[in-house]
């Protein structure tokens, strides 16, 4: 049977890991590969590596660092941040990244989608979406169910709306949707699970969880009720909030299918 | 040597990282002559059944494949054009297996198409599965699956399940083998199936 993935995320500036809340105020949390390595061998399925420096050189250094993980790290990795063309795509692929992750590029550019997955196939591309309930600053009830995509990590709204842009990004050739709430991301009180279950019936491919969970009830909850095929976490991880075997262990207990 | 063989099927560099873990010199290539002296000789691919054939007919890799007589894996679209044909844009591939490739049926309660995670592999029975376990996971991607073989010749070594789809995880005829799983990106579980290849 096909296991529920557990995915650590690490957000890489400068080639460190950092960590912030509500994409505001990092701190810095360790060594990418090793990190990477750690989680690997504490039983992460795959690994997420997001690229946040803002400057060229930054791009640079990620670059020479998904070599030196694609040459440690021997479960799959994606890595995102940054991708804005096709040849972005090509040069991590190159540089040894199993897929990419594309968010604002596809909200600004969707055909880059129909370009990456028709040249490397659908596994390779991962459509990240980052989508707010209701079109203000504030976090508000999952009661009028519109989702506001945004862009440039939540800065930006879009008169994009959650449902239909997920099932463009399907037929434009995504292998897989990650879907991060602004509204929960970094505030560790779950992931809204109802969403993910109307995702999920609305989509073929797989849908990760992210941004949300502060407990290993908030991972179960959206694996089982919200049907996510992945949860994808970061800080509960970084802080050793929980260790991997221990929520592997947890969710077993309570049936779920994961990869011990 | 062992070689890997190149035709354009996307990201060699994991197999090559899964090599260079092992201790293991290899060479990347597509010239026939290469791959007729390899001692192990690695197919790997992701992509595309059908281009996946085009672009091993526009390097002759068509007939020299089928008559390799040291050990052969497939990995991937690698053990798919090792079987007879593809329902993915109706491609007919080397027929090494007597097997067919089939897409994913959809089913309810819903499956994912594509595939794309871990899972179990049982009724292992080949030195390839050497010290792996019945139940251990591997890691998969694909919309596409080999069906059990029908000629007694080629063997289901392993199998797997999603949904209710049985499919064969890999395939073993003679010298050549497949796997429709990533060994390379399947971790310690992996790199053994890796190593036990090359024990052979």
């Amino acid at each position: 049977m096909l296991a529920k993935r557990i995915i650590p995320c690490l957000d890489i500036k400068n080639g460190q890991t950092v960590k912030g809340i509500n994409f505001e105020g990092l701190r810095e949390v360790g060594d990418p590969v090793e990190m990477g390595a750690k989680y690997a061998a504490e039983g992460a399925d795959e690994l997420v590596y997001l690229d946040i420096s803002a400057s060229l050189e930054g791009r640079k250094t990620f670059t020479e660092l998904v070599t030196r993980i694609s040459e440690k790290i021997d479960i799959p990795f994606t890595v995102g941040g940054g991708i804005s063309t096709y040849e972005d795509g090509a040069r991590l692929l190159d540089a040894g990244a199993d897929k990419i992750s594309i968010n604002t590029a596809a909200v600004n550019n969707p055909g880059l989608i129909t370009e990456l997955a028709e040249k490397y196939g659908s596994q390779f591309v991962v459509v990240a979406i980052d989508a707010r309930l209701h079109d203000g600053t504030q976090p508000a009830g999952e009661t009028d169910n519109i989702w506001h995509i945004t862009t440039h990590g939540g800065k930006h709204s879009t008169d994009k709306e959650l449902f239909s842009w997920a099932r463009e990004a399907q037929e434009r050739g995504a292998g897989e949707i990650l879907f991060t709430s602004m509204n929960h991301d970094g505030m560790k009180s779950g992931y809204p699970c109802d969403t993910f279950a109307e995702l999920d019936k609305f989509l073929q491919i797989p849908i990760i969880a992210s941004g949300g969970a502060g407990n290993v009830d908030h991972i179960a909850d959206v694996l089982t009720r919200g049907k996510a095929d992945a949860a994808l976490a970061a800080s509960i991880f970084h802080f050793g909030e929980i260790r991997i075997p221990d929520l592997k262990e947890e969710l077993v207990k309570r049936g779920i299918t994961v990869r011990i | 040597m062992i070689a890997i063989v190149d035709y354009d099927t996307g990201n060699l560099r994991s197999v090559e990282n899964a090599l260079k873990k092992l201790g293991k010199d290899y060479v990347v290539t597509s010239d026939p002559d290469v791959i007729r002296s390899a001692s192990h000789v690695l197919l790997p691919g992701v992509g595309e059944a059908s281009s996946a054939m085009d672009k091993l007919r526009e390097r002759g890799l068509d007939k020299v494949i089928p008559a390799l007589t040291q050990p052969v894996l497939g990995i991937c679209i690698g053990i798919q054009v090792l079987c007879r044909s593809s329902e993915e844009n109706d491609a007919t591939c080397l027929g090494v297996f007597d097997s067919e490739i089939r897409r994913f049926r959809e089913e309810e309660p819903k499956i994912k198409i594509p595939e794309m995670g871990w899972n179990t592999i049982f009724d292992l029975d080949s030195p390839l599965f050497k010290g792996i376990n019945e139940g251990d996971f591997v890691y998969y991607v694909h919309s596409y699956a080999p069906t059990m073989p029908q000629d007694g010749q080629t063997k289901a070594i392993a199998k797997t399940t999603y949904g209710s789809q049985t499919f064969a995880a890999a395939l073993n005829r003679g010298n050549f083998y497949g796997t429709q799983f990533h060994p390379e990106k399947s971790g310690p579980v992996g790199s053994r199936i890796l190593k036990n290849f090359l024990d052979l």
